[in-house]
């Protein structure tokens, strides 16, 4: 199972924890879907404001990125720049 | 706003135009003449982006008059290359990286070559300086230094400033 | 996926690297260059804004007709001219903003929330007759309290900007309004216990003031509406695609009956990531049918163009005697100006990103107040909380008796570790770009009186996102790359290069253009350190492509297997002993591409992920003068973990306009309000950025250790971290020259002249 985590408050407003949350999705995708079953409001959430960093990678709107069986998979808040 | 006729020697060519009593030279320059070389920064004589040596002075050409220019010689970035060699400053800030978006380049130009003009073998404090009316926002101005005093030793080499 | 990695580690590169003379250079230097305010078209009219007088007040009516009846005056609009619109998010760099704030700014409805605040605007045939009109204009003002100072603003009887704005971000939902538009926590570990276990605590509360991005260019576009509602604009923006994206939707329209011409730009630094002036002059040349020319004068972009926020940052830091850092606290209120979207999220993230701290928790407040919408400005946030925790750790290395570098090596995040914002760090150098300041002969150069040495560390996410581009080969065997990203800082030359080099070509025989948005696939903004990764790897690829297909043609021509063709230096070698060949080189490829197939192009569009985050360290030395307060900076060094330098000059500038920049926030930068909340200093004269005069001479560190592997080249953006760390580095050294440490920016003569003489 990959192990999905974040540092910030606003998912913690849905999921109503801070400890690691066991995920079975292997793409981006998948896991946007799986996050809206189990807690609902929270997979649209991270497609439209988050960023998702896999293994330490950051990445951004990109469904098809695929997460591996002991991925680390953590949520921030989109970045942008100047 | 009325008009008068002005005639000036621009670049090294006699021109005639119509310019308004209360229109700068920079505006007179880019809007009647089509030099939009010269750039407006700020339109107070704070940034020297619109710098032009009028009868060999260098001047701010947003705090001119353009019927100032009357019977003048002025000189813009578009004179700077001659028969479409690069004066060896527009090369140096080519080969030094001297200016990345480019906009206040022009000033520069104009600023250095009039530095140049009364003074071949300037120091970098010297440069700096004569400089200090010139705004960048990009470069920090460090190659902009390093292109002005190789571009100086270059014409020195060659015998003297153009 | 291209083979990254390999590429990532290439030696042996013979353009990538070099320093060649970027391919638009001659423009630049000649003036021929076209930039917003160049573009002229026949029969153009001049527009103008009209803006409000005051900070704070309710519209009560627009009078416009007698602007309107006057002889010259060709079109007058106020936000009646805009459709209503909705809430949704754009992209705008960092501290996005809703669609519905960025047309309100753009024409205030309803209410006007800062002195410059647009209301009405005219088009006329010359700019005397649009100043007249503007004048004929009468607008009848309901005036209110303001509120301009970020704490002011948060506390609960201060004047409202928005009744219907509830602080986000809490729970439960609060039922009072707020000038808090969000409140955002970013944490790990357990800070309590942290502190307990401390055996040295820090506080400090550090201040700093809004600042400009200062680019040298005010905004500029011209718009010119069809008859037949295909319209057309050309503007300078650091992305115009998503100028015609945030046109269409202020304005009601599709985004196919908008193209947007790319002029050059000058500066933006994330100041032109958003519109003010482009659908405005849409709507007023879509009422007259004329091409309408808009520019700002430089006041007007001081009074109504964004600047970055003004911010509070309360640090407390918990460590070790042995300089561990074990325990972190950071609280952030940043200043957002007339609508939400500081970048407060950024700051956040940002603030602890250098350390392994184990417990921390940063808190961030966005909050509004009457002053111009912020906007982003080069690593938004990130200078901000750097200036508040790089002087913290400064006085922490007081404490401690450590040297400020050591400190930092022995709290460094290296790779593997995982950051305070969550995600983990893979190929990083940051020991290695302390090291590199520690090595430097500046750091042991010997300091005089009045003199002081400040070090300051700093760091950016970088970004990727989608990009486009396109290779076209010449008949005579060179190439053309296309792309849709405006070229701030010379980005054409590595677009170039990365083709050259991809395609075997020497750089001469590459140009670079960049497209309207029609004529190459969309590209998000220039800006975020994102066009030589993102844009670089589209170019890479589609290079990558026509060396596949050139390969293809070879083998047609010689008759063999494709796999028995090898592209090296720019031509194709058979592979095949049994075929005694010579080389095709693109030159001879190029001529008879009819023959084998057509013209030889391609384009890629991507959304490129994996962008390397960088860490910057920064060393500045300088020298007060006791008798004026006047900081004169005598040495720069900035090191940089940059990944891989494509064109090494231009990466240097990155740093060294970054330090300027910074340079001129720490010292002298900063907006003067008077007591109605109207700007006192809108321009250059008294709001001081760093002349030539002010500055020496800046020495870069380019550390490429840790090339980026997604990368077809290894290179990680580098444009924002180098103004994380000038704030601090230049808080910290006048620290050390003159024992008083200045914990609000900026340190002009007459405020570290009061300090002294306060200490003194």
């Amino acid at each position: 199972m990959a192990r999905l985590l974040s540092a910030v408050d606003e998912v913690r407003a849905f999921t109503g924890t801070a400890d690691v949350i066991d995920v079975q999705a292997r793409t981006v995708g998948g896991l946007i879907a799986e996050l809206e079953r189990r807690f609902p409001g929270l997979g649209a959430h991270v497609q439209q404001r988050m960023a998702i960093a896999i293994d330490g990678e950051i990445h951004q709107d990109a469904l098809a990125e695929p997460i591996g069986p002991d991925s680390e998979v953590v949520l921030i808040p989109r970045i942008g720049g100047g | 706003m009325s008009r008068v006729r002005i005639e000036a020697v621009v670049n090294g060519e006699p021109v005639e135009f119509l310019g308004g009593t209360r229109q700068s030279l920079l505006d007179a320059l880019r809007d009647e003449l089509q030099l939009t070389g010269t750039k407006e920064g700020c339109g107070t004589g704070d940034c020297g982006a619109c710098s032009v040596i009028v009868d060999g002075r260098l001047v701010c050409s947003c705090l001119m008059l353009a019927p100032e220019a009357d019977g003048r010689t002025v000189e813009t970035i578009e004179g700077l290359a001659k028969n479409g060699v690069m004066h060896p400053l527009q090369q140096q800030f080519l080969e030094q990286a001297a200016l990345q978006c480019g906009f206040c380049t022009p000033g520069f130009l104009v600023a250095a070559k009039a530095l140049l003009d009364r003074n071949p073998d300037p120091t970098e404090s010297e440069v700096r300086y004569w400089l200090a009316g010139n705004l960048c926002r990009c470069t920090g101005y460090d190659k902009i230094v390093r292109a002005v005093m190789d571009a100086a030793a270059q014409m020195r080499a060659a015998g003297g400033a153009r | 996926m291209n083979d990254a990695t390999h590429a990532a580690n290439a030696t042996g590169l013979k353009v990538v690297g070099q320093r060649p003379i970027r391919p638009d250079g001659a423009d630049k230097v000649t003036g021929r260059a076209v930039f917003g305010a160049d573009v002229h078209l026949p029969g153009m009219l001049i527009g103008r804004v009209k803006r409000s007088p005051h900070a704070h007040a309710r519209i009560l009516r627009i009078d416009t007709s007698a602007a309107r009846a006057l002889p010259g005056v060709k079109a007058v609009v106020t936000s009646d001219d805009f459709p209503r619109v909705g809430s949704e998010a754009l992209e705008q760099g960092e501290g996005s903003a809703t669609l519905v704030d960025v047309a309100d700014n753009c024409l205030a409805r309803g209410k006007v929330l800062y002195a410059g605040h647009a209301v009405a605007a005219v088009a006329a045939v010359s700019s005397e007759i649009a100043e007249r009109a503007l004048d004929l204009i009468t607008v009848e003002y309901e005036v209110l309290p303001h509120v301009i100072d970020v704490e002011a603003a948060m506390a609960p009887d201060a004047p409202l900007l928005n009744e219907r704005l509830f602080t986000a971000g809490v729970t439960p939902r609060p039922t009072t309004p707020s000038n808090i538009a969000q409140k955002t926590v970013v944490a790990r570990g357990d800070v309590a216990k942290g502190f307990a276990a401390a055996e040295v605590v820090h506080e400090g509360r550090y201040v700093t003031v809004p600042v400009h991005q200062g680019y040298i260019e005010p905004h500029a576009c011209v718009a010119w509406a069809g008859a037949d509602g295909q319209h057309q604009i050309w503007c300078s923006s650091q992305g115009h695609f998503a100028v015609r994206a945030m046109c269409a939707k202020v304005l009601g329209l599709e985004l196919r009956d908008i193209r947007v011409y790319p002029a050059e730009i000058g500066g933006g630094f994330g100041g032109k990531t958003t519109v003010y002036l482009e659908p405005v002059a849409l709507a007023l040349s879509r009422q007259c049918g004329r091409p309408v020319r808009m520019v700002m004068s430089r006041e007007e972009v001081f009074l109504a163009s964004g600047p970055t926020s003004g911010g509070v940052v309360e640090v407390r830091l918990g460590a070790m005697k042995d300089g561990t850092i074990v325990a972190a606290e950071v609280t952030l209120k940043f200043q957002a100006g007339a609508f939400p979207g500081s970048p407060v999220g950024a700051g956040s993230m940002a603030a602890l990103a250098c350390y392994a701290i184990e417990h921390a928790v940063v808190t961030g407040y966005d909050v509004v107040c009457n002053r111009p919408k912020v906007a982003a400005y080069r690593a938004p946030g990130a200078p901000i909380a750097a200036f508040g925790v790089e002087s913290a750790i400064d006085e922490l290395a007081v404490i401690l008796g450590m040297d400020p570098i050591d400190l930092r090596i022995r709290n460094a995040v290296k790779p593997g570790m995982k950051a305070v914002y969550g995600a983990s760090f893979r190929e990083i150098a940051f020991v290695e770009t302390l090291q590199a300041i520690q090595a430097h002969p500046q750091y042991r150069a010997p300091l005089g009186p009045n003199q002081g040495r400040g070090v300051a560390a700093g760091f950016w996410f970088n970004i990727g996102g989608e990009s486009s581009a396109a290779v076209h080969v010449d008949e005579d065997g060179g190439a053309t790359v296309i792309t849709s990203n405006p070229d701030i800082g010379g980005s054409r030359a590595s677009m170039a290069m990365m083709a050259a080099e991809t395609l075997g070509l020497p750089i001469e025989r590459v140009r670079a253009t960049i497209a309207d948005t029609t004529a190459i696939g969309f590209s998000a903004l220039t800006g975020g350190s994102r066009v030589t990764f993102a844009t670089g790897m589209a170019v890479v690829q589609a290079a990558q492509r026509v060396v596949q297909d050139l390969k293809r043609r070879a083998a047609l021509t010689w008759e063999c297997e494709a796999d028995q063709v090898e592209w090296r230096d720019g031509a194709a070698y058979c592979t095949d002993a049994s075929k005694e060949v010579a080389p095709l080189s693109l030159r001879d490829l190029a001529s008879r591409s009819a023959r084998t197939g057509g013209p030889i192009s391609a384009e890629v569009s991507l959304n490129a992920q994996g962008a390397g985050p960088g860490f910057g360290v920064h060393v500045c030395d300088v020298e007060v003068d006791p008798e004026t307060g006047r900081t004169t900076v005598l040495r720069y060094t900035a090191a940089q973990d940059v990944g891989r330098a494509i064109h090494p000059a231009y990466v240097e500038g990155q740093l060294q306009g970054g330090v300027a920049q910074g340079i001129g926030w720490a010292l002298n930068e900063e907006y003067v309000y008077d007591a109605k909340g109207v700007l006192q200093n809108p321009g250059f004269l008294d709001y001081r950025m760093p002349v030539a005069s002010d500055l020496p001479m800046i020495d870069t560190i380019l550390i490429e250790s840790a090339p980026n592997p997604r990368h077809p080249y290894g290179a990680k953006g580098v444009g924002e971290v180098p103004i994380v760390p000038p704030l601090a580095a230049v808080a910290n050294a006048v620290q050390r020259a003159t024992g008083v440490r200045m914990r609000a920016l900026p340190i002009s003569p007459p405020r570290l002249l009061a300090a002294l003489d306060g200490e003194g």
